[in-house]
């Protein structure tokens, strides 16, 4: 459950935020909530480590939103986002908490499975541009052979 | 010496407003909107972030449309809205080894496994001015290649493992944050990397060049660079478990530099390192060089009084942000500091015209 749940998580902080804003819109879902806390914008330090495997250092900083609610059925839902999208926070806290109510198919299919499809086209188109810029070495002889 | 003087608002209301209205330009031309500028000038708006220290790419073009593609001037603005951020967390570090590389490449080695690919780079155009471009709506379409999906495991990971390289341990050491603590000197490679990583591309650039020209000689290899898109995840305290809370494009840069000997250790090839945001592959591989130059004492080499070793002058001057506050408030009013300049030297002239006459 919590592999599950880091998945859609980590999805629906990803992706952008007209997709997720489109796809939730398509299913007009109604869902009463209270907030825990209001959508919040602010930022994380992204850290890396020298040389890859040494010590950590900090880069900078990414801008994050981050919200909670309840649903009338007392099932919490949270999000950290990335960006400075109140509406994404909401849309991905409603998500996170219908995702562990008996609504959880319908938003694996209408916006979960999307979504993934969305990253997967995006990341295939990179790696396969990037494959055809792979250099292909050949050697040229020079001199005489014998 | 300040002295509060009144006057000037409506001089400065009017000089803004002024300002304001150039900065839309001709009217009969549309106007430019903050996705033209994320879409298209994206190497402007990812040095906005790095140097800028956040990546928010809306930001970031909005920085850029309201400071007139005034780079700098854009970096100020997101630096300063930067500070009014409620700060989160920390990151867990990033893993470059499992980025989605657009590009990837190795000066020291022809055959690396995962290939070399070049990406959308400037690399081996002729520099000439591209006419076509003048024609608008153009939309190329580039090839694409099946690929499979092999790690990209970084190019001197396989020195380390012959010994050839110096291995860079994690001793879990807490890095200096430069935004929370202010740096005193001498100081840790961690606030090094953190300065140099937001720092001017074109201090850098000319610091980096130094080096090559004979100050702090230490000749650079360019092990690896690479291009891509990595996730940060982030520990969830409410939840107990991480997420990837976002996807960022980082330049990664690995140089492999002299090796350093000494009565207990045999020689080694040294690394130095660059991780910028964003597309930024020459900002990327300046930082490698200067981090090497840096790290003089930490390797045993003497000191030869290049500005790239000296870190105090290095990370002091580096940020752009510092520098222009400094160097553009010496145009704000100094009238009275002047004055007193002014009354001092006449005083000073009438004594030594006495003086001359006796």
């Amino acid at each position: 459950m919590i592999e599950k749940r880091k998945s859609w998580m980590s999805l629906l902080a990803t992706s952008s935020q007209s997709d997720l804003l489109n796809l939730w819109e398509q299913k007009k879902i109604k869902v009463n909530y209270v907030w825990l806390r209001t959508p919040e914008i602010g930022s994380i330090m992204a850290q890396g480590r020298m040389g890859v495997t040494g010590d950590k250092f900090n880069i900078g900083e990414v801008t994050i939103t981050r919200c909670s609610l309840k649903l009338n059925c007392g099932t919490i839902g949270h999000s950290y986002v990335q960006g400075r999208s109140k509406k994404k926070a909401e849309i991905s806290a409603l998500c996170d908490a219908l995702m562990q109510t008996k609504m959880s198919k319908e938003i694996n299919k209408n916006i979960i499975i999307p979504l993934e499809k969305i990253k997967k086209d995006n990341k295939d188109k990179i790696l396969s541009k990037a494959e055809a810029t792979k250099v292909d070495f050949f050697t040229l002889v020079r001199g005489e052979s014998d | 010496m300040y002295v509060a003087v009144k006057g000037g608002e409506v001089a400065i209301d009017n000089a803004h407003s002024w300002m304001s209205e150039i900065r839309r330009g001709d009217t009969s031309i549309p106007n430019i909107s903050l996705d033209q500028i994320s879409e298209q000038l994206t190497l402007g708006v990812d040095r906005v972030m790095s140097e800028g220290s956040l990546y928010d790419k809306d930001l970031a073009a909005l920085a850029i449309k309201q400071s007139r593609g005034d780079l700098i001037e854009a970096i100020f603005l997101l630096r300063a809205y930067r500070t009014t951020l409620t700060r989160f967390s920390y990151s867990k570090p990033v893993n470059t080894a499992n980025m989605t590389c657009l590009r990837r490449i190795s000066a020291t080695f022809k055959d690396i496994p995962g290939g070399q690919k070049l990406g959308p780079t400037f690399d081996y155009t002729h520099r000439l001015l591209d006419f076509k471009l003048l024609a608008e709506n153009e939309a190329p379409i580039s090839p694409k290649k099946k690929y499979n999906e092999n790690k990209m495991p970084h190019v001197l990971s396989f020195l380390n493992q012959e010994d050839l390289m110096q291995n860079e341990k994690d001793n879990n050491l807490d890095p200096i944050d430069i935004t929370r603590e202010p740096i005193s000197y001498p100081t840790s490679r961690s606030a090094r990397l953190q300065a140099l990583s937001r720092g001017d591309e074109g201090f850098l650039l000319g610091l980096a060049y130094s080096t090559q020209r004979g100050y702090a000689r230490n000749h650079a290899f360019v092990g690896e660079l690479r291009i891509g898109i990595v996730d940060i995840e982030l520990y969830i305290p409410e939840l107990g478990f991480e997420i990837n809370v976002a996807e960022i494009i980082l330049t990664e840069c690995e140089t492999v530099n002299q090796f350093q000997g000494s009565k207990i250790e045999p020689p080694q090839f040294t690394r130095g390192y660059g991780l910028v945001f964003g597309q930024t592959e020459r900002k990327a591989l300046a930082m490698a060089l200067i981090d090497r130059a840096l790290r003089w004492k930490e390797l045993g080499e003497d000191y030869s009084g290049a500005p790239a070793q000296d870190e105090e002058f290095v990370i002091s001057h580096c940020d752009n942000i510092q520098a222009t506050g400094f160097l553009e408030h010496i145009k704000l009013p100094h009238y009275v500091d002047f004055q007193s300049e002014l009354e001092l030297i006449r005083k000073i002239r009438a004594d030594a015209k006495v003086n001359m006459k006796r």
